[in-house]
């Protein structure tokens, strides 16, 4: 596989998802990785503005052409926004997965959890070694 | 066949998919191409230009002998005896309930020598089909693995691939088939035949000269846009045309005339296995049945989800995906006879949730006139 865009200011976790963390709210999405391991994305469900979700649970899917795969949050908190452009463009998360291809913000239950996560060098390390 | 049936093989172009980038993925007992750069883009050379397909895990079984035409006719449900040298045809071997050992296809080379291709997953179980039911003067050679197989699929495939072949490929009808040479001198089987709903052929030829075919055809015509095309546009292609795959819309359970195949099943040929089976299905017509499906939301439908009518369980999802050429996700389901007409408005239950769907003839793509 061509080399994947692990890009810096970035958190990430072992399910290859992204975080950007601007105060305690925290934006996801997949990462570039994910998005060429899964090929041309066709559907994102996304859970509700509003939910309450916690760390690490299967909080909607995303569907390539021939496959179905579960999305994890990487932190926990309520769902302050989410991409409604996906909807009607599933392939941005393929064209541009750190910028219009987001998926949702939380507002963060616990900072702490952000320790859990990946900086862009241990991240690049799991995808080489993949 | 391979001592390890565990181990998985390779084709002669293994390595030529590996230089081209493929994603490889175990299918039918090989490691085959899943996709290249996109099923998308691949699904789109195909449907506008042409797309270029390694089919050698697809079984490939020699019948020589007089008696070929007669004695496959008592294990299948179509008609090959009356097949003339140079046609092709599609067929089913059915079980004695009706059900599908497998889909087929029969090339009639000349008066005594035939090919018989068979579907990857099926290969060993349909060599002991064929095997253990020779009678007569038919004589039968399993030539998987071998023999190498090629597909060219596209509106481009005359304009690309005449240039390598002796044989007039303009002249030849949908559905027919001839030995000939390849630039280079080796002799292979061209058949104007294929599984995208596109026009196209597909090359039969000795494992050791498939490299050189591909790899040339991919250098000339690269720039015109020929792509080299996975399983996994050719899943897509296939179901968009309405055609059938093994294990999803017809199995040891599900026969030809639930399958919509009931045209290929020739009920005037005198016995056949499973012909009083399907002659009591067709007589009391109200069994379940393979219908196409559209989507109305975005979500797609997928194998197994179930399928409701008026709330309640009618059927289940046996294939579906996006329909790039349709612009809606596609499906096929088995649903009751009552829920079959076209038209027919039903829910699939996706993840707990109703999506409203609607039943739709197939194919749900037929290519334009050109």
């Amino acid at each position: 596989m061509a080399q994947s865009n692990v890009p810096e200011g970035l958190l990430y976790s072992k399910e290859h998802e992204w975080v950007r963390v601007e105060g305690d709210v925290a934006t996801i999405g997949i990462t570039d990785y994910a998005q060429a391991s899964l090929g041309d994305i066709v559907y994102v469900e996304l859970p509700r503005v509003g939910a309450a979700l916690t760390q690490s649970a299967s909080i909607g899917v995303v569907e390539s052409v021939k496959a179905v795969s579960d999305v994890y949050t990487p932190v926990g908190g309520e769902v302050v926004g989410i991409n409604d452009g996906l909807e009607g463009d599933p392939a941005s998360v393929n064209r541009d997965p750190y910028g219009d291809g987001w998926f949702f913000s939380v507002r963060l239950a616990d900072t702490s959890q952000l320790n859990d996560l990946l900086s862009p060098q241990q991240y690049e390390q799991l995808v080489a070694e993949a | 066949m391979t001592a390890d049936s565990g181990a998985l093989r390779r084709t002669a172009l293994y390595d030529a998919h590996l230089a081209q980038g493929a994603r490889m993925v175990p299918f039918g007992g090989f490691e085959m191409p899943v996709q290249y750069t996109s099923i998308l883009k691949e699904h789109d050379a195909v449907r506008n230009r042409a797309g270029l397909f390694d089919l050698s895990h697809m079984g490939q079984f020699a019948l020589r002998g007089a008696d070929v035409g007669t004695w496959a006719e008592t294990l299948t449900v179509n008609t090959v005896a009356n097949m003339k040298p140079g046609q092709a045809r599609y067929n089913v071997f059915t079980n004695e309930r009706g059900g599908a050992h497998d889909d087929v296809i029969f090339y009639r080379l000349d008066e005594t020598r035939w090919l018989l291709v068979v579907n990857a997953s099926n290969a060993e179980k349909m060599w002991d089909v064929v095997a253990s039911a020779r009678a007569g003067d038919v004589r039968l050679e399993n030539l998987h693995g071998e023999r190498a197989l090629i597909a060219i699929q596209g509106p481009r495939s005359v304009e690309w691939l005449q240039p390598y072949v002796e044989h007039d490929l303009g002249a030849m009808k949908y559905y027919s088939c001839a030995e000939t040479r390849v630039r280079g001198g080796a002799a292979v089987i061209v058949a104007r035949t294929g599984y995208t709903g596109e026009d196209g052929f597909e090359i039969f030829l000795d494992a050791p000269e498939a490299t050189g075919v591909w790899d040339l055809l991919l250098a000339e015509n690269r720039e015109g846009g020929l792509e080299p095309c996975g399983l996994g546009a050719r899943d897509v292609l296939r179901l968009e045309a309405g055609m059938p795959l093994y294990g999803h819309e017809m199995d040891e359970e599900i026969t030809p005339l639930q399958a919509g195949l009931g045209w290929a099943v020739k009920f005037d040929k005198p016995a056949f296995v499973g012909k009083d089976a399907l002659a009591a299905q067709r007589e009391a017509g109200d069994y379940a049945r393979i219908v196409g499906l559209t989507m109305e939301g975005r979500v797609p439908a997928r194998a197994g989800y179930s399928v409701l009518r008026d709330g309640a369980r009618c059927g289940e999802i046996r294939s579906g995906s996006w329909g790039p050429s349709v612009g809606k996700n596609v499906a096929t389901a088995l649903v009751d006879a009552a829920a079959a007409e076209p038209g027919t408005a039903l829910e699939v239950e996706v993840r707990g949730a109703r999506h409203a769907a609607s039943v739709a003839p197939l194919p749900f793509y037929k290519r334009p006139k050109r």
